[in-house]
């Protein structure tokens, strides 16, 4: 339990440390990957924990960064209420499409899943006069800020970022040591079994992926606001392949897992970018590599042969 | 024009668009009833048919029906080699479990359309029609090239249903599909059914491409639409069920080119993707399947 804490406030605290010893290319990098893994962290409670392999979470994503960045330009609400805003919006859009896409299960849920995200997209874009299309909008550098704290400059955007990441990861942390985090495993292990012993599936699953929707759309409104664009792009398919990419590359199951594959993935993409123009052929190759030789992921893989009580 | 001839151009171009869908979904149809796998790459099998076809009009000089009929045999083999290689190297060594596969399939599909944008480039070229006969109606002319797609279109789908119901190897698909195990212990090697399937269901995706392409135009994105029409068109017709995805593709066709023409394609696509939603939800065995999937 100790070497448990003492290793996610490790993470954190090196990822604090960093603030002030990156340089700045670097630092902005890191705001983003770890808005991008608490976007995954969500990913993980409902595929990694319960077992719901959804293709349709760019949907809970777009749906937060549509509500705050929507929210500051268009109703003019203060960006604190709109962030929170958006949080809500990914988990009520996750709620509704969840009442719907759990009556089924295993392919059909992926599907399922998969059209709602598309029609969502679509209407993003069927509706572009308002919601800018695939161009988006940028918000206005001066509503990037809550009271004092400019979120669009470096320094406070990171530290907003990690605030929000720390909350997500300790929240993550908690959630699998309580007893709706062990029904939620109980439901990717044995469904059947679990019903037997009395737990109702569909609220258990309904919830975590309300949570994982909650998750997506907070890290969809911090995306928002800390890098001031707002986009329909964001709920195209591929935002939904992302967090399924760096949660399977990071362990699926983990709560580490979701940062270290969004932090591999991102640095892969980067690096590669140096010497190849073909970055689409990198993320395909790393879906196709993960999945045949190593499909638990890094953690899993280390969990399995060496640290038995990682979480 | 007055509505009458607007509805049936409407109808004529939908009935195109339901022939090549029609097309495409049965390979995907084919893949899914035979080895339960849902295969993210076809849409890219559709694309790298119509590039295929795009090399082999630009590698063939002389008149242009000539190179239009090398591209629709070379197409499918080559995109029917692909398939052919993935599933040897990727689908076999998974074991066909179905989410493994449709993660894998995922990757497939990125690392297709890297290879596209890579050999072929960024632009939409398009590909001569092999004649340019037009039908003139009393209100306005039609390519009589798009009637050959729909014919086309039609013999090769009897072709593959005569297959399917009448010949050993669809006796051995068959028999693949009801039940892999008992199949194997008749001596089936089911091994190579899978691998046979998924190539043809590839290469079904390719012909569709390459009849299609005179009309639209080669691009390496072009594969996500016929992918999800073919989803849709799949799921409602009941998933596995041959007949069934013909004649949800003929409805699809139809009311995507109504709707696009008198509405918006954007609100055409909308409809469909929630509709096919809903038929999962609350009808999973598809509006004219009687299977559960």
């Amino acid at each position: 339990m100790t070497r448990t804490w003492a290793l996610h406030l490790g993470v954190i605290a090196v990822l604090l440390a960093a603030n002030w010893l990156l340089p700045a290319y670097h630092h902005t990098n890191l705001a983003r990957i770890m808005v991008m893994a608490v976007f995954a962290m969500g990913y993980n409670i409902a595929f990694g924990y319960t077992g719901l392999l959804s293709l349709g979470h760019a949907l809970f994503f777009a749906a937060g960064i549509y509500a705050t960045g929507m929210g500051i330009a268009v109703l003019e609400i203060p960006t604190g209420p709109s962030l929170a805003l958006g949080l809500l919006a990914g988990a009520m859009m996750a709620a509704a499409v969840g009442l719907l896409a759990l009556r089924t299960g295993g392919v059909s849920f992926m599907i399922v899943t998969l059209m709602f995200a598309q029609a969502g997209y679509l209407t993003l874009l069927y509706f572009g006069p308002l919601t800018g299309g695939d161009e988006g909008f940028v918000i206005d550098r001066a509503a990037r800020a809550i009271g004092p704290i400019d979120l669009s400059a470096d320094t406070p955007r990171y530290l907003s970022a990690l605030a929000l990441f720390t909350v997500a990861l300790l929240l993550h942390l908690a959630l699998t040591r309580t007893a709706f985090g062990r029904s939620m495993i109980a439901m990717r292990e044995n469904e059947e079994r679990s019903r037997m012993l009395g737990y109702n599936p569909f609220t258990v699953k309904l919830a975590a992926l309300t949570l994982s929707g909650a998750y997506a759309g907070a890290a969809g409104a911090a995306f928002a606001v800390m890098f001031g664009y707002v986009g329909a792009s964001f709920a195209g398919v591929q935002y939904s392949i992302l967090p399924l990419l760096y949660v399977l590359l990071g362990g699926a199951g983990t709560v580490l897992g979701p940062f270290v594959g969004a932090l591999v993935m991102f640095y892969l993409i980067d690096l590669s970018s140096l010497v190849t123009t073909a970055t689409l052929f990198v993320t395909g190759a790393a879906l196709l590599l993960i999945v045949i030789f190593a499909p638990k992921g890094f953690l899993g893989t280390l969990r399995e042969r060496f640290l038995p009580w990682l979480p | 024009m007055d509505f009458g001839p607007f509805l049936l151009l409407a109808l004529m171009e939908g009935t195109v668009t339901a022939a090549v869908l029609a097309l495409t979904a049965v390979g995907l149809s084919l893949v899914f009833g035979v080895m339960r796998v849902v295969n993210v790459a076809h849409g890219e099998f559709f694309m790298l048919g119509a590039v295929v076809a795009w090399f082999v009009t630009q590698a063939i000089p002389g008149p242009p029906w000539i190179a239009f009929l090398v591209a629709l045999v070379v197409a499918p083999l080559l995109v029917g080699a692909v398939a052919l290689a993935t599933d040897r190297l990727v689908l076999k060594r998974l074991n066909y479990d179905p989410e493994a596969t449709i993660v894998a399939t995922i990757g497939l599909l990125y690392i297709l359309q890297q290879a596209a944008l890579t050999f072929f480039g960024p632009d939409a070229r398009p590909v001569p029609a092999p004649f340019t006969w037009r039908i003139q109606l009393p209100w306005f002319g039609w390519s009589g090239y798009k009637l050959f797609v729909i014919v086309a279109a039609v013999a090769v789908l009897l072709v593959v249903w005569r297959i399917m119901t009448h010949s050993k190897a669809g006796l051995v698909m068959r028999a693949t599909q009801m039940d892999r195990d008992t199949a194997r212990a008749f001596g089936i090697d089911t091994d190579r059914v899978y691998a046979g399937v998924f190539a043809l269901g590839a290469g079904l995706a390719a012909v569709a491409a390459v009849l299609v392409v005179p009309i639209s135009q080669a691009h390496y994105l072009m594969g996500t639409d016929p992918l999800l029409l073919s989803f849709i068109v799949v799921i409602i017709g009941g998933l596995g069920s041959l007949r069934g995805t013909v004649v949800a593709a003929l409805v699809i066709g139809l009311s995507d080119g109504v709707i696009s023409v008198f509405f918006s394609p954007t609100l055409a696509k909308i409809i469909a993707t929630l509709l096919v939603a809903m038929v999962l939800v609350f009808r999973p065995q598809g509006l004219f399947g009687t299977r559960a999937p």
